[in-house]
């Protein structure tokens, strides 16, 4: 394939569609499907099939919109208009108002216009809009033009001077500034170089790249392929989990179909440059993950961390250098590409550049998957997007960054979201989840949830981590029945510090966060266990307590 | 890379596989299922980095991963049987004890967890009298947790012999697996 050939696809594909009036997208990802989205697909072929509308309606699936909380979705094309809540039985109705009589359905109509208002979506710009099992339709949005200009239009050196210039960070959590590591592989020497783009979204409670690879594979492939030609790499892997099919079927289909197109194998797009990608599953080990855990993974061992340096920028997979970058990351690359990292620069904040996105989900009104530009407060994405604690319930914390992230409280709420601010407060941007919690839940039980999960998924490597986190859960064990004492906060407190200081990998140095930040923010709770023998919320097993008490 | 410094130790195993109970394996192939492995290894052109793979294979198939299974897997990728079985037994996905006819995966994510998912796993225990991680002594059903299938809007989340229930309640579970039984 040659590049002109990329633009002629598209404007056929958006021909093709233009020549529908009306078009009916099903979102089809895990957030739907539970929730029958394929019957309703099936439903509405049907009722359009039914009605003899085939040339004037067409219907396709699509990826996630967002909001996953009034599943399953429908849009409706022109307009995007968005039916919530939508049932098999309800298709025909639905075509024959709003296709035959132009009549849109209020009761059906998604009306928090505020979800929406305040959410920029970069990387998921393609969600809701294309078909995700369909190449065509990626081309057709501009799909895998930026991957022509780099190819044709520039160096290396220049695509990793743009990446550097947009100031885009690391995704997965960190933050380190992509453009540097690229730099970084580029400037090695050793062959072959090999690039990973991770997908092990573990953290419980996060499920933003599972989204990403669901609705737009493409975008992931485009980047990932970009960032092997900006380092020289001729193989890649993409390390997905185990526990999502969808997602993994989807890149499947993907990758053949860019293969198929010549967008990635030998010779892309008529250069010299060649790069071939490999899916490879995980096997649930949240570890794994991390960034030296993945190589070992890759590799076919047991998934522990390796000590660093070297970096895997130096020596990674099999020893040679290899580029990691988070998926979400990798989707940026092709816009800032496009259209110049100067461009995505001025998205966000100045030190924080571009969006993030995150799964809010727990007690909120609204929860979902949503893209907000760096530098949001947390207020806003707790109160204006996710509307808010459900009626009757007072809000209480927020858990930001998953099991390794810290407990906001209220008072944190004006809080910025970018790497910097969330830090110093304790807490950690992840993989990007927000879990808000209210007045039912105790701080004590939810610290225990937290380092009981880091405690399992331990990889063994490091003493103070394997064995430092079952101490740490002892002592919140015996708080929770009430015979904890203050002498055991004093404990608490050194022990988790000696953790993070101690241990290897980012398992261990972030896993004592959510005892630190509920130490520091709610202390009342924790004594109130202590002194008082009583939970707050009701939730530990008080009975026990005051048998203990008498 | 660990390339070839246990290659030599294989002739070792062998002995011991004839010499001991090891030998259960079919040496003639009456066990079809086992030709699906062996084209999959041949597949990835018996690689040895893609032991994960097959091991996911191997599991999709036999519904568990049996003993004969991971020495079949090591003899046939030269890599050693404590290392097959150490990668097997580090990954959560992987199971080694055979499955109850059900399967009832429970989310304990942090959504569903916020969300109650503990109490009804709890009510499950308790009615049908199987703890997490075990199979019920008639062998029907088994529970099993896992944290996260990322379908966090919804939870808490209950997986059913593959099928999703979202926003469940203790009663619609119960109800779904009395219905099964």
């Amino acid at each position: 394939m040659k590049p002109e050939e990329i633009q002629k696809i598209a404007e056929i594909e958006h021909d093709m569609r233009m020549a529908y009036k009306y078009r009916i997208k099903v979102c089809c990802s895990s957030g739907c499907i539970p929730f029958g989205a394929q019957k309703l697909l099936k439903a509405f072929e049907d009722a359009v099939k039914e009605l003899g509308l085939q040339n004037v309606c067409k219907v396709a699936r699509t990826g996630c919109v967002g909001t996953c909380s009034v599943a399953p979705v429908v849009l409706i094309d022109p307009g995007n208009h968005l039916y919530q809540n939508v049932k098999p039985e309800d298709a025909k109705r639905i075509v024959q108002e709003h296709v035959v009589n132009g009549r849109i359905l209020e009761e059906f109509v998604y009306k928090n216009e505020a979800y929406f208002s305040k959410q920029y979506r970069l990387v998921l710009r393609n969600a809701g809009k294309i078909d995700p099992l369909r190449i065509e339709d990626y081309i057709s949005v501009g799909g895998y033009s930026a991957l022509a200009k780099a190819l044709t239009q520039m160096t290396p050196e220049q695509v990793i001077y743009e990446v550097t210039v947009s100031g885009l960070r690391g995704r997965g959590g960190a933050g380190f500034p992509t453009g540097q590591k690229w730099n970084f592989v580029a400037k090695s020497t050793a062959k072959p170089k090999y690039v990973v783009a991770n997908l092990d979204e573990g953290d419980p409670g996060v499920f933003a790249n599972r989204t990403l690879a669901e609705a737009d594979p493409h975008a992931i492939i485009e980047g990932m392929t970009i960032a092997a030609y900006a380092v020289g790499a001729e193989k890649g892997y993409i390390y997905i989990r185990s526990e999502y099919p969808l997602a993994i079927q989807t890149l499947k289909k993907a990758i053949e179909q860019a293969k198929s197109y010549g967008l990635i194998g030998d010779n892309i797009l008529g250069s010299t440059f060649n790069f071939d990608i490999e899916l490879r599953l995980g096997a649930g080990a949240f570890v794994a993950g991390e960034e030296t855990a993945i190589l070992s993974s890759i590799e076919g061992l047991r998934a522990t961390p390796r000590p660093r340096p070297p970096y895997p920028a130096v020596s990674g997979l099999w020893g040679k250098p290899t580029l990691i970058n988070n998926v979400e990351t990798l989707a940026n690359v092709p816009l800032i590409i496009l259209n110049g990292g100067a461009w995505f620069s001025k998205i966000g904040t100045p030190k924080c550049t571009g969006t993030k996105c995150f799964s809010l989900t727990g007690k909120v009104r609204n929860p979902g998957l949503i893209e907000v530009p760096m530098g949001i407060t947390l207020k806003e994405v707790v109160y204006e997007i996710g509307g808010g604690v459900p009626e009757g319930r007072k809000f209480k914390a927020v858990l930001v960054g998953g099991p390794s992230g810290g407990c906001l409280p209220e008072s944190m709420l004006s809080l910025p979201i970018d790497y910097e601010s969330l830090t110093q407060a304790g807490a950690i941007m992840g993989s990007g989840g927000i879990v808000v919690i209210d007045d039912e839940s105790c701080i004590v039980d939810t610290a225990r949830f937290f380092i009981d999960f880091c405690m399992d998924e331990s990889c063994g490597k490091c003493v103070p981590c394997r064995a430092g986190l079952p101490k740490v859960r002892e002592i919140l064990d015996k708080i929770m029945v009430g015979e904890g004492t203050e002498e055991d906060l004093k404990v608490l407190e050194e022990l988790s510090y000696l953790i993070k200081d101690a241990s290897l990998c980012g398992l261990g140095q972030t896993a004592p966060n959510p005892v630190l930040t509920t130490l520091n923010y709610f202390k009342k709770e924790y004594l109130s266990h202590i002194l008082d023998g009583k939970c707050p919320a009701g939730k530990c097993n008080i009975k026990r307590m005051e048998v203990v008490k008498k | 890379m660990t390339k070839n410094i246990y290659s030599n130790r294989l002739p070792v195993v062998q002995q011991l596989r004839e010499a001991n109970e090891l030998s259960e394996y079919p040496k003639t192939v009456s066990d079809k299922r086992i030709i699906l492995i062996d084209k999959t290894i041949a597949a990835y052109g018996y690689r040895r980095d893609a032991l994960l793979e097959k091991l996911h294979v191997a599991q999709n198939i036999y519904g568990y991963l049996e003993k004969k299974i991971l020495l079949h897997i090591s003899e046939k990728l030269k890599i050693p049987p404590s290392q097959v079985y150490g990668v097997a037994t580090f990954y959560n996905y992987f199971k080694l004890k055979k499955p109850g006819s059900h399967a009832i995966t429970f989310c304990l994510g942090t959504a569903c967890y916020v969300k109650g998912a503990e109490e009804i796993l709890s009510a499950v225990e308790r009615e049908f009298n199987v703890k997490r991680g075990e199979t019920s002594a008639d062998g029907k059903i088994s529970i099993f947790v896992t944290r996260c299938v990322g379908a966090c809007a919804m939870a808490p989340n209950v997986i059913i012999d593959d099928e999703m229930i979202g926003k469940a309640t203790k009663e619609t579970v119960l109800d779904k697996i009395r219905s099964l039984l």
